[in-house]
């Protein structure tokens, strides 16, 4: 029996796929959030300066990149942690009796998970080039949506890690309020972290959302903290570690 | 050939043990009843075979294979319907099954034919095309079992399969059942409903409080308790006439008199009525009525635990919410 399946993981990924199409309430929800920000924030502070933010760069531009991020985490987090409805709804045990190997499994729910939240990613910034955000061309776009990829794969990870450790989805708002805002915040999604105490941007470059973020700013804006190629190494790093330990959590985690 | 074989299985839970060093096998193609009242430990039983617990201790093979060791192995041969839903709402019945039959590897055109197979067996055919979420309980049940069945798998587990289900939707259940046996898969089918084990089953294993305590046919099970009992009515009449010409029959284990009325423990007793009527018209009795009735596992049950099923449910509820209570439920 080989290890990886690949005609599991596509009927996975054909799974998330077809339930993603027919959950039309929960995209438009996923989505309106960030389009919120962007619009009151992105608006709202017209004319903004702050320190870290070039002056031929509106706030709107800035923030883009952003709320890219924002939709990356929030949609990946939940596709790794769908895990905990399917464990709620019965699904789970069905795929965990079958003789698929649990890697197929993994890489079924991240191929899936992914290609949804970079759905998600490309339909905010498609939104903001109506809202007024200016590209450079379609290079750096291409390069965004990889950065958008490994965002998406590493919060995937995260989320299943966290999900194999939990028994129901009843903690998920406790997730939401105490990790994923925080990891949004702290990566620099809204503002400069360059402007922050030394302790809190130390703990800045510890989230992986930052990279994503500073990387996608980069090709997309021509502005950012560190140069995209580190960010894309850091941000690779992060992904390969975070789905070995969402696997190896999974993996271990009873599905009754 | 044997499709499994249990020694000594146990599972403890933080030191609660849910299954206590049970041990049975199940011959091929036969349908084997784990029969006991809710919290006996017939779903761990059915996990831990099922590879989705690891056994605490003890051995198990299912279709040949070590649960323990080759669970890749075991899960290939395998179907199993779970005693709560395991389907996905927002998919199609056709894509439920897809699913499954991709999971296991089936090619385009066998699973096209096992699909329209199955969802005839249940008939569901013309349902196949609705989401899930739109079935009734019957229907997400019977989807379930065809489910279950279209990897051909050499032995199928249902836990509780009619749990919930209505008296109608039951008995069309149990003729599916009947009807896959056919099909030469072995089954074992967990159960509380003891007329639901006495049905279908070919052979039980009354469970209680973790431990098999009593394992045969539904028959034997019901025979062990002495046969049935045929109660003749003969008013004022002295009966030890009759008394005398029955006790010499190997059939009768046992007499009891009262109110113009004759309880006679008989075994098989249905062939033996003629006997009796043989011998009371010999002796000179009249017997203006006669009543038979079969004892059934719901006797059986009492006999072994000293409770009927439903008191020990209450009980085991009781445990049960104190445990969890105390969060040593895991």
């Amino acid at each position: 029996m080989s290890m990886i399946n690949f005609r599991a993981i596509y009927i996975l990924w054909l799974r998330e796929m077809k339930t993603f199409l027919r959950a039309k309430s929960r995209v438009v929800s996923t989505i309106v959030m960030p389009l919120f920000f962007l619009g009151f924030l992105g608006i709202g502070f017209t004319g903004l300066s702050l320190p870290g933010i070039p002056s031929d760069v509106s706030y709107l531009q800035y923030l883009v990149p952003g709320m890219i991020g924002m939709t990356m985490i929030f949609t990946s987090m939940f596709a790794g942690m769908s895990v905990l409805w399917d464990r709620q709804f019965g699904f789970l045990k069905e795929i965990m009796v079958t003789p698929v190997s649990r890697v197929s499994i993994v890489m079924g729910r991240i191929t899936g998970g992914t290609t949804t939240s970079v759905i998600q990613g490309i339909a905010i910034l498609l939104i903001s080039l109506i809202l007024g955000f200016r590209i450079g061309g379609v290079l750096p776009v291409l390069l965004s949506i990889v950065f958008m990829v490994l965002v998406s794969v590493a919060f995937i990870g995260f989320g299943l890690a966290i999900a194999s450790k939990m028994k129901d989805p009843h903690g998920f708002g406790m997730i939401m309020n105490f990790i994923m805002f925080p990891l949004l915040f702290l990566s620099g999604a809204l503002f400069p972290i360059d402007n922050l105490p030394l302790v809190v941007k130390a703990i800045c470059y510890l989230d992986p959302l930052t990279y994503g973020v500073d990387g996608m700013r980069g090709l997309l804006l021509g502005v950012s903290s560190l140069p995209v190629a580190l960010s894309f190494a850091i941000l690779t790093g992060f992904c390969v570690l975070m789905v070995v330990l969402g696997a190896y959590l999974f993996e271990k985690s009873e599905s009754v | 050939m044997t499709a499994i074989k249990v020694e000594d299985l146990t599972k403890t839970f933080n030191g609660f043990t849910a299954v206590d060093r049970i041990s049975f096998t199940v011959k091929t193609g036969e349908l084997f009843g784990l029969l006991g009242p809710n919290g006996a430990g017939k779903t761990t039983t059915i996990n831990m075979l099922s590879t989705l617990l690891k056994p605490t201790s003890g051995y198990a093979e299912v279709a040949g294979h070590n649960v323990a060791q080759e669970r890749d192995a075991v899960r290939n041969s395998i179907g199993v319907v779970f005693q709560d839903t395991a389907l996905d709402n927002r998919l199609t019945g056709r894509e439920n099954l897809e699913f499954h039959s991709v999971m296991y590897g089936l090619t385009k055109e066998v699973r096209d034919q096992r699909i329209k197979e199955v969802m005839e067996l249940v008939e569901l055919g013309d349902k196949a095309d609705i989401l899930v979420e739109k079935y009734s309980g019957g229907m997400k049940r019977r989807l379930e079992i065809a489910r279950g069945l279209i990897h051909k798998p050499k032995v199928l587990f249902l836990d509780e399969p009619t749990l919930g289900l209505d008296a109608q939707t039951r008995r069309h259940i149990w003729d599916y059942i009947k009807k896959l046996n056919k099909e030469e898969v072995s089954i074992i089918l967990t159960t509380h409903y003891m007329e639901e084990a006495d049905y279908l089953c070919e052979r039980v294993a009354i469970m209680d409080h973790g431990k098999i305590v009593a394992m045969d046919t539904p028959q034997n099970l019901k025979n062990s308790l002495g046969g049935d009992i045929v109660s003749l009515e003969i008013e004022n009449q002295d009966s030890s006439a009759l008394e005398t010409g029955l006790k010499g029959f190997e059939w009768l284990s046992g007499i009891d008199r009262h109110d113009g009325t004759l309880d006679l423990k008989v075994k098989n007793a249905d062939k033996h009525i003629p006997e009796i009527f043989y011998v009371a018209e010999k002796r000179g009795i009249a017997v203006n009525s006669v009543h038979l009735r079969k004892p059934s596992l719901e006797d059986v049950f009492l006999r072994y635990t000293g409770k009927t099923i439903r008191e020990t449910e209450a009980t085991q509820a009781d445990r049960h919410r104190e445990m969890t209570i105390r969060g040593a439920h895991r």
